[in-house]
């Protein structure tokens, strides 16, 4: 489903503030594979997902999703292939638009706009079914501007916007750091759920290495742009997070240095 | 003040508020500090002159006068988008590029007279339409029809779009829409906006001047700010019709003030310091506030010294 080889980056070439985000990522991803990452700081989780989104260009590589080569594509064209939710709850709503006119303008995920009604009858009975899955009661509030929301329930919405036309792939950008643990694993549960109604194939990362063993059948882990660990089946299965660290200092040379990583845990 | 002063109010709310319109959906809605409309106001006023200068239909010289705006808007848009300039520098070299393409417009003259011409709202007046309301009756026409095509068109997929684009455009992005093109579908329907509101006033006041439109931003930007504070903005309907009311608010304070002897060379300091003082009124309220409690609290204290 998703084929990566070569895959390089480095920001600001050439300037002092030169850096190599991504040095040559290889990574194959079977349809329904759920794959989480993790890595210290700077490790190139974020700027990977961001390569396959198309934020921004790659240097070098090849990205094939579903048999399509996507590199040389701008991320809204990448945009019918690709469901996203980011770290901040912010990003991935218009806070100033209402509930029902965000799923809207997610249904048309990757297909042509034109000036048909935004959003029609028959829509609006969809988004509610659709809403009453995530259990926060927002299926009465079709009409409530985003912004009026809670982090947590931003980010269901955004889950549910991700997933709403389904995605060749998603990505997860730590999606449940910015909130609260309680809420945190709300979401992640609707996240588990959704991912296993529709056979999502997905990249998740995480903070949560516990949660990263946990969630999906592979784990891989990344250290200075590179993938160091690419663990899953029973291997997988038999790893505890103290092995995780100790991979992880015999794989980089040194240990986690990552804060929240272990706090995390 | 009397009736006809009102009346002028009125006229004036309506036909520049076609222009806050266009600053509505440019500042507000797509979330752009466009300078453009500064040139493109008077490239409206220019073209439109020009053309019934020539002895041709003034409906035309309107019409005319909106699709230049568009294009105006298109090349800001371009600007930006393509080339990688930021949003007020963008503004501000179009408005500069436009004062000369104005001037050409206009013949090479800085002035362009239309009195005793025929004009939309002769027009208007000749189906009947009594004479002194032909302007107020034809300008509630068009501002009403604006609002309501504008209403419909930001409901469409490409008009959420458009507003998601302003809003957050990471996101929209990773929805699939080409925010360049949102973004240019923006400055265009802004600018479009604003020139045929310059196309109205030249008409109305029966001349263009190369001139007058210089300002013409924070005019927009106060009757948008004066009409959200005043009349709301819980919905897209409401916002527009408060843009609209703000508009005739506006030229109702400046209609006041002069009455009150400000001199009109001043009005642009005037309006420049009401932009201010809306814009700062969020801080102003905290600060007053803070010093409010801040005084309870010392009074109680006194207070509880005392028992």
């Amino acid at each position: 489903m998703l084929s990566i080889t070569g895959l390089k980056k480095t920001f600001n070439p050439g300037s002092v503030n030169e850096r190599l985000a991504l040095a040559g990522i290889s990574l194959e991803m079977q349809p329904g594979d759920v794959v989480t990452i993790i890595g210290g700081n700077g490790a190139g989780k974020s700027t990977l997902l961001n390569m396959i989104a198309g934020v921004f260009p790659a240097d070098e590589g090849k990205i094939i999703i579903d048999g399509q080569a996507v590199e040389s594509l701008p991320e809204h064209a990448r945009a019918s292939y690709i469901g996203r939710v980011f770290q901040d709850p912010m990003m991935g709503t218009a806070a100033s638009m209402t509930i029902e006119e965000n799923l809207a303008m997610a249904l048309k995920r990757g297909a042509k706009r034109g000036l048909r009604r935004g959003i029609k009858n028959k829509d609006r009975n969809f988004f509610r079914e659709q809403l009453s899955l995530l259990g926060l009661g927002l299926e009465n509030r079709l009409t409530t501007k985003v912004g009026l929301l809670s982090g947590g329930q931003r980010q269901a919405l955004t889950l549910l916007m991700a997933t709403l036309v389904t995605p060749k792939l998603l990505l997860l950008d730590e999606h449940t750091a910015a909130l609260d643990p309680n809420t945190g694993q709300k979401v992640l549960q609707l996240t588990e759920n959704i991912i296993e109604k529709n056979r999502l194939t997905t990249l998740m990362v995480t903070h949560n290495m516990e949660d990263a063993l946990r969630i999906g059948n592979r784990t891989i882990m990344m250290h200075e742009g590179k993938i160091i660990l690419d663990i899953s089946g029973t291997k997988r299965k038999n790893t505890g997070i103290s092995d995780l660290l100790e991979m992880f200092k015999k794989a980089s040379g040194q240990s986690i240095t990552n804060d929240r990583m272990l706090l995390a845990n | 003040m009397t009736a006809s002063v009102w009346l002028g109010v009125l006229e004036q709310g309506l036909l520049w508020g076609v222009m806050v319109l266009g600053v509505y959906i440019t500042f507000r809605v797509l979330d752009f500090p466009d300078l453009t409309v500064d040139g493109s106001f008077t490239l409206g006023a220019a073209v439109a002159a020009r053309v019934i200068f020539d002895g041709y239909d003034p409906w035309l010289g309107t019409a005319l006068a909106l699709a230049c705006g568009i294009m105006a808007g298109c090349v800001t848009g371009f600007l930006n988008t393509k080339l990688r300039i930021a949003p007020l520098l963008s503004g501000i070299l179009m408005m500069i590029a436009l004062y000369s393409i104005n001037l050409r417009v206009m013949g090479n003259k800085s002035m362009l007279s239309l009195l005793r011409m025929d004009t939309i709202f002769t027009g208007v007046a000749g189906l009947g339409v009594p004479q002194n309301l032909a302007v107020v009756t034809l300008g509630s026409v068009a501002v009403t029809l604006i609002c309501y095509l504008l209403y419909t068109f930001l409901q469409t997929e490409v008009g959420m779009a458009l507003r998601a684009t302003g809003d957050n455009e990471q996101m929209i992005r990773s929805l699939g829409v080409n925010t360049n093109t949102t973004k240019i579908t923006g400055l265009a329907l802004g600018n479009g906006l604003v020139a045929l509101s310059g196309a109205l006033v030249a008409q109305y006041q029966s001349y263009s001047d190369v001139g007058m439109g210089i300002g013409m931003i924070v005019v927009g930007l106060a009757s948008v700010i004066m009409g959200e504070v005043i009349f709301g903005q819980g919905t897209l309907l409401r916002s527009l019709v408060a843009v609209i009311l703000g508009s005739v608010v506006y030229r109702a304070v400046i209609a006041l003030v002069m009455r009150l002897g400000l001199p009109t060379t001043d009005l642009k300091l005037f309006t420049a310091v009401l932009v201010v003082l809306a814009m700062s009124s969020p801080i102003i309220k905290e600060k007053v506030s803070t010093l409010q409690s801040r005084g309870k609290e010392r009074g109680q204290g006194a207070v509880n010294n005392r028992s």
